[in-house]
């Protein structure tokens, strides 16, 4: 599989009245050719604004401060107006979280659904709608020529996240970013979604960047694994290696806060003790130090990069950014 | 979890409850509908139990809970508290009552009055019911911040000082300030991350053993409930499906819909997902303006026969010892 996508070094801030919010801290990623990238983090850890640096969707007050987004030889952040509206939806779609309000109330399904194709694609209205059809009947909706010309309100939550996948795959992109997709579902509709992402993403050979912060949801679908935290990549690793062997503690923090259905008496959860840092300052230190059960000297001094674990041999895909080696230490 | 505060005693009592919300529809409110919120319920809590509710948004698992406490008058129906007969009974003569059974609410974020101190906020409902004189309340809240892990030093501060799980640790704080037996506790922990969900449920579950507490735990995170319930029951569309004993709803569940409910919640670990039975369920919760005739959940059902379509549909019934389930079939 070759890299299709490569994020080096992004560094993304917010203005804000206090000062500058440091959200994203230097994160390096590539994304493979059809490969279910799957990033995990609690809320503000920056997960979501990394991937929306990707394709510049960020309010006026963000500003990308360092970094490259490499795209079939062009860099995203250098990009002008023109080539980053050439790239979003055509070559990156986009699913957001929440699908009663990411689709417009007063436009029917078949016009918005039409959109990127009548834009991108300088295809006739006849023929985006023939194509939209396609991609609803593709997503499960029955009776899709109907749908085409009903409102959103018309539609059920998860019906609304149906279509909202057939938009970000009408143009056929080689990525789709999910943002938290089925967040705002219920769990048996959750499910169904999950399955069609799966059976998509086989059909059509796209890669995906799964954002979410729920570990157990990635289990039964993601190739990789990038947990972050306080706008840093803490541990990478393929899906396997983090659930079986995470080596960082945060990650390993995580995986034992969760309460598993295999065992019956567990009497107490393992939490972990105290909050995320505030990013009113970008952290010197390791940021997860303050929560830290392994913490030595050191981890209050620098902070460290992400680097292949101990033990793990050149080209293994298992990198965490901790000083310690938390090998049989748990 | 605790054997020798179980006991089969039931401290609340409910019986054929209905809760039906009138609503007007169409643009100019011109139709009137009902909404069958709860369409007749009956179960106990028993002395020193967790109970777990769960199941999908909307299915009135929340308003259950709100119409126990008469925040909501039922439409028909019995509730009974410790012997004493709820719905019987004028705002007056529940006052008593009120501060023998507590809520929890979902959001801490909106529940706590912005313009209060935490010291006011807990001092309310000991001032409300009288409880002690002035001037032993700063001792008294002193002692329940301690209870909830908190700091004296908080108690002049302001809710947009503290994060989302140190106001959910407020929150249980007030919900304990007059020392009750039961409290209802709605989604406590659905609006925090992951890593601080762990710390509230241990301390939940601290304070339960502590003061012999009786909780109605309301959640849709069916791992979450496993871990504190003794026994859960199983909603859907204002009906209770199944209630049993923990270890024989998880093990052994017996209705459709649980199963598919419990098939559709992923677990985090790589292995058991890939392995794991598949059984996704097609279409959406029906609506409960016009719930379907018969069994609540045929519409759904992959085993449905023609006597699940017809009224009077099923009612809970007795299949094993403590296990209840409104499926005659399986």
């Amino acid at each position: 599989m070759s890299e299709l996508l490569v994020v080096r070094d992004l560094e993304t801030q917010f203005k804000v009245r206090a000062g500058r919010l440091h959200a994203v801290n230097g994160v390096s990623f590539s994304l493979k050719q059809g490969e279910m990238l799957g990033v995990v983090g609690e809320s503000g850890c920056g997960k979501s604004v990394t991937m929306m640096s990707l394709i510049r969707l960020l309010p006026p007050s963000a500003s990308i401060t360092n970094g490259s987004v490499m795209l079939e030889g062009l860099d995203l952040i250098k990009a002008n107006k023109q080539q980053i509206n050439a790239v979003r939806g055509s070559k990156i779609g986009m699913i957001f979280q929440d699908p009663m309000t990411s689709l417009n109330p007063f436009v029917k399904i078949g016009i918005q659904l039409s959109e990127g194709l009548i834009y991108h694609k300088r295809m006739g209205k006849r023929e985006a709608y023939d194509r939209c059809a396609q991609y609803l009947d593709l997503v499960g909706i029955s009776n899709s020529r109907h749908r085409l010309e009903e409102y959103p309100h018309q539609l059920s939550g998860g019906m609304r996240q149906r279509v909202m996948i057939a938009m970000a795959l009408v143009c056929e992109p080689k990525i789709v970013i999910a943002d938290e997709p089925t967040t705002a579902l219920d769990v048996t509709i959750q499910a169904q979604i999950v399955e069609l992402v799966k059976e998509l993403r086989e059909k059509l050979n796209a890669s995906i960047i799964w954002i979410t912060h729920d570990l157990s949801l990635l289990a039964g679908m993601a190739d990789r694994i990038m947990v972050m935290y306080a706008g840093c990549i803490v541990e990478e690793a393929c899906l396997r290696d983090l659930y079986k062997d995470p080596r960082h503690p945060y990650t390993i923090g995580l995986l034992d806060s969760i309460p598993r259905i295999k065992n019956d008496e567990n009497l107490r959860l393992k939490s972990i003790p105290g909050q995320p840092p505030n990013l009113m300052q970008k952290p010197s230190s390791c940021p997860f130090a303050s929560r830290c059960a392994f913490k030595t000297e050191r981890c209050e001094r620098e902070n460290p990069s992400l680097a292949f674990a101990p033990g793990e041999i050149e080209g293994s895909s298992h990198k965490i950014a901790c000083w310690v080696d938390t090998r049989g230490r748990q | 979890m605790n054997a020798e505060i179980k006991s089969y005693i039931p401290l609340v009592h409910v019986e054929n409850l209905v809760k039906h919300f009138p609503v007007r529809l169409g643009a100019y409110s011109e139709k009137r509908a009902v909404v069958h919120a709860i369409d007749g319920i009956s179960f106990d809590v028993y002395r020193g139990e967790t109970l777990g509710l769960v199941g999908e948004s909307g299915c009135g698992k929340s308003t259950t809970g709100f119409v126990i406490l008469q925040l909501y008058k039922p439409s028909s129906g019995k509730v009974t508290f410790d012997g004493l007969e709820l719905t019987a009974m004028d705002e007056k003569a529940l006052r008593p009552i009120r501060k023998r059974a507590q809520i929890i609410f979902q959001d801490p974020y909106s529940t706590l009055n912005p313009r209060m101190t935490i010291m006011d906020a807990l001092a309310e409902p000991i001032r409300v019911h009288n409880l002690l004189p002035e001037k032993s309340i700063p001792a008294r809240i002193g002692q329940l911040l301690d209870d909830v892990g908190l700091n004296f030093g908080f108690a002049n501060r302001y809710p947009h000082e503290f994060s989302g799980g140190q106001r959910q640790r407020i929150c249980i704080a007030r919900a304990l300030a007059c020392n009750p037996e039961f409290i209802v506790c709605d989604e406590p922990i659905s609006a925090l991350d992951v890593s601080i969900q762990a710390q509230i449920i241990n301390l939940m579950m601290d304070l339960q053993e502590k003061y012999k507490l009786t909780y109605l735990f309301i959640a849709h995170d069916l791992a979450m409930v496993r871990h504190i319930s003794d026994r859960v029951a199983v909603m859907y569309l204002g009906k209770i499906m199944e209630i049993a004993s923990k270890v024989e709803l998880f093990n052994n569940p017996r209705h459709p819909y649980t199963k598919a409910l419990l098939a559709a919640v992923p677990e985090a670990d790589p292995d058991h997902e890939r392995n794991k039975p598949k059984v996704i369920l097609t279409g959406d919760v029906s609506n409960a303006i016009d719930p379907p005739a018969g069994c609540r959940f045929h519409p759904r059902c992959q085993q449905a026969r023609l006597e699940c379509k017809q009224e009077p549909g099923p009612e809970l019934a007795e299949i094993a010892p403590g296990h209840f389930s409104a499926c005659p079939y399986f």
